[in-house]
């Protein structure tokens, strides 16, 4: 996984919220086998006219200020829906690293750190507060700091999110999760042993 | 000290705590299609790691599976897909109900038929309606496709602890209610997020009234509620289901399970971190008439407003739900044409589903210029409601009795809306082109999809006498 590093991009704002994997990648894309090739697919029943070729006009990430965005600042709710992991395959490969909103769906919250993709989430003001600067000033580059678990923005605002610690090292270094875990294979081997003990038919 | 069902299933699994990191959680069940899968065996091969426990597995091919003639898959995209799910099953030694095989269909539907979950399991799939095994009283939930690499690894999950949430149904249900508006009622309440961070426990005389396949269709849609899982207690009811299933403990282990079952319920004076209450009797027939599941009104209400919202993000949510939806605010639901009518999936594809839309089908027509689809959610289902003559019932009226699978409930195989269709749907989400782009989806029960093919709109089937 690729390491999570302190950065300065455009903030993208889409004043939506709910927001559900379904638009996030609609199911039409998901049957390939691989994990890359899904930004071209983010969001494309919005993102693209009738045709499903011409960019529209009208869709938020579409505007020239947006273009090469790392951060998205969306409504409450981001990711319901789906547990489909093509959602943030698509978010990541379209260029995304940085996801900020009051509230994340369970699933597609912990997708993203699968992912290189780290969801901050911040209070209702703070949103507000964020949106009205991009608005005010598309094109607009906020700095994240995950290190210092920091987003500053040229307006003066300094947000200071909370972020679990392990999942923070692992965006950090880039870590392999099923390294980490098979380093305590002897415990899960142990819990086998003892579940084939108490509840045998499990195992039969 | 006292526990809740979560709570003990959650102890019962737990492998390792680390001081820092997220806990590592056991799983004993994984279940399989072809949609999450593939990336994940892709993953392990390149790691140059095995699989820890392939008995751990069942899979099925649901998705992308045509439901007029499967032999013919003319997508070459999925077709690839569903012939690299077949491989790996085949590489791996792993239970595959494939194309070919009698019990294959939806997997949440083929999976209870088989008796693969017990009470107090803790069950993975990479779908988010794996919610559904919670009506046995297993920890059940959806994860993404890295996460299924690593339980393929591993045979645990790093997980964080949930919060409980009691939502309690009491008093008897109409019987024009159903589970499913139970669980519209349910999210109405809510909200797609109002259970975000919890797992929530289904309790009451309502809920233990209900049929395990109703139990099912209320678990189903705890995702849609923003639940990690759905949780019923266990009782004589699903240890009936349970008994003489192929994978279901046989002889003495019955007995030991069924005593080891009764265990994994939550303490009479269990403390839940919230707890929502609802009356059966006020849960009429349900129809969304958004974009979002928690848009949703009894069938003899109206469409709202964006003003009868004092939530501001309800409202605007509201006014881009009825552009998308062609709605005026005001209209009753009772006047609203459907184009298509679709019944079956994970959430209403079972057999108790057809037999209540059949009761409301015979003898009746399909109304002109209405398309209706049945799409039984396993050949079992497909079997038994032919041997009971429910799919003349449906034939007669109409109807096109059609093979299972996943089908119009998130349109992957082809059965798709076109653009501007409506169509009043038994399935578990509404969002914006779901079921085809542009499709602009009702999701109803099977009853109350049945009415609609019949009168080409939406009926409230309490008048229907």
């Amino acid at each position: 996984m690729q390491p999570y590093t302190k950065h300065t991009s455009i903030a993208a704002l889409m004043d939506r919220s709910n927001v559900d994997t379904d638009q996030i990648i609609p199911k039409n894309f998901m049957k390939k086998v691989e994990r890359t090739g899904f930004g071209i697919h983010l969001f494309h029943n919005w993102r693209f006219l009738a045709d499903n070729v011409t960019p529209n006009p009208d869709f938020e990430l579409n505007k020239p200020a947006f273009q090469g965005a790392k951060i998205l600042v969306a409504g409450e709710n981001f990711g319901c829906g789906s547990s489909r992991e093509h959602a943030p395959w698509a978010i990541a490969d379209y260029g995304f690293n940085t996801i900020i909103s009051t509230s994340f769906a369970d699933i597609f919250f912990s997708n993203c750190f699968k992912n290189s993709i780290l969801p901050i989430k911040v209070s209702e003001d703070q949103l507000a507060a964020l949106m009205a600067e991009i608005a005010a000033n598309e094109g607009v580059q906020f700095t994240v700091d995950l290190e210092a678990q920091k987003v500053t923005t040229p307006g003066g605002i300094e947000i200071n999110f909370v972020v679990d610690a392990f999942r923070k090292e692992s965006l950090l270094d880039g870590l392999d999760d099923i390294a980490w875990t098979l380093k305590h294979e002897d415990k899960i081997t142990a819990f086998e042993e003892k579940q084939k003990q108490t509840l045998p038919w499990l195992w039969k | 000290m006292t526990k809740t069902m979560y709570e003990k299933i959650w102890d019962a699994h737990l492998v390792y705590e680390p001081e820092s990191g997220s806990p590592l959680l056991f799983v004993d069940r994984h279940l399989m299609h072809e949609v999450t899968s593939p990336q994940a065996f892709e993953g392990l091969k390149l790691q140059s790691r095995s699989i820890r426990n392939r008995h751990s597995i069942l899979g099925t091919i649901d998705h992308c599976v045509p439901t007029v003639d499967r032999t013919n898959i003319v997508d070459v995209i999925a077709k690839k897909q569903v012939d690299t799910m077949a491989a790996n099953c085949a590489t791996h030694n792993i239970n595959l109900y494939g194309l070919d095989s009698k019990n294959n269909g939806v997997i949440h539907i083929v999976v209870p038929e088989h008796g693969f979950v017990h009470p107090g399991m803790v069950v993975c799939c990479g779908d988010s309606h794996t919610a559904t095994h919670g009506a046995f009283g297993a920890l059940a939930f959806g994860i993404g496709t890295s996460e299924v690499e690593h339980i393929l690894a591993t045979q645990t999950l790093q997980q964080t602890k949930a919060k409980t949430m009691l939502v309690k149904v009491e008093g008897k249900l109409s019987e024009f209610a159903t589970a499913k508006d139970v669980a519209l009622a349910i999210i109405a309440v809510t909200g797609t997020a109002g259970g975000t961070g919890y797992v929530m426990e289904f309790a009451g005389d309502t809920i233990t009234d209900l049929s395990m396949e109703a139990r099912m269709t209320l678990c189903n849609m705890a995702i849609e509620a923003g639940a990690r899982a759905g949780l019923v207690a266990p009782d004589q009811k699903t240890y009936d289901y349970l008994e003489g299933k192929d994978f279901a403990p046989k002889g003495d282990d019955w007995d030991a399970a069924v005593a080891y079952w009764k265990t994994m319920v939550s303490d009479q004076d269990a403390k839940f971190d919230a707890t929502i209450t609802l009356r059966a009797e006020d849960i009429a027939p349900q129809v969304s008439w958004g974009t979002s599941p928690e848009q949703v009104v009894a069938v003899d209400g109206v469409v709202p407003a964006p003003s009868d919202f004092t939530n501001e993000v309800k409202a605007q949510a509201c006014v881009n739900a009825l552009k998308y939806m062609d709605l005026k605010a005001g209209q009753k639901m009772t006047d609203i044409n459907i184009d298509i009518v679709f019944i079956g999936s994970c959430t209403n594809g079972r057999i108790e589903d057809f037999r209540a839309a059949a009761k409301l089908l015979k003898g009746k027509k399909v109304a002109a210029g209405v398309q209706a689809i049945a799409v039984p959610g396993s050949f079992p289902v497909k079997l038994q409601a032919e041997n009971e003559g429910l799919d003349k019932i449906f034939i007669d009226a109409g109807w096109e009795w059609r093979d299972p699978g996943c089908s119009m409930c998130l349109a992957m195989n082809g059965d798709e809306l076109k653009d501007g269709q409506r169509c009043a749907s038994t399935s578990n989400r509404n969002f914006e082109g779901r079921q085809g782009k542009g499709g602009r989806t009702h999701l109803v029960s099977p009853a109350m999809a049945a009415a609609a093919s019949v009168a080409g709109h939406f009926v409230d089937i309490r008048d229907l006498k």
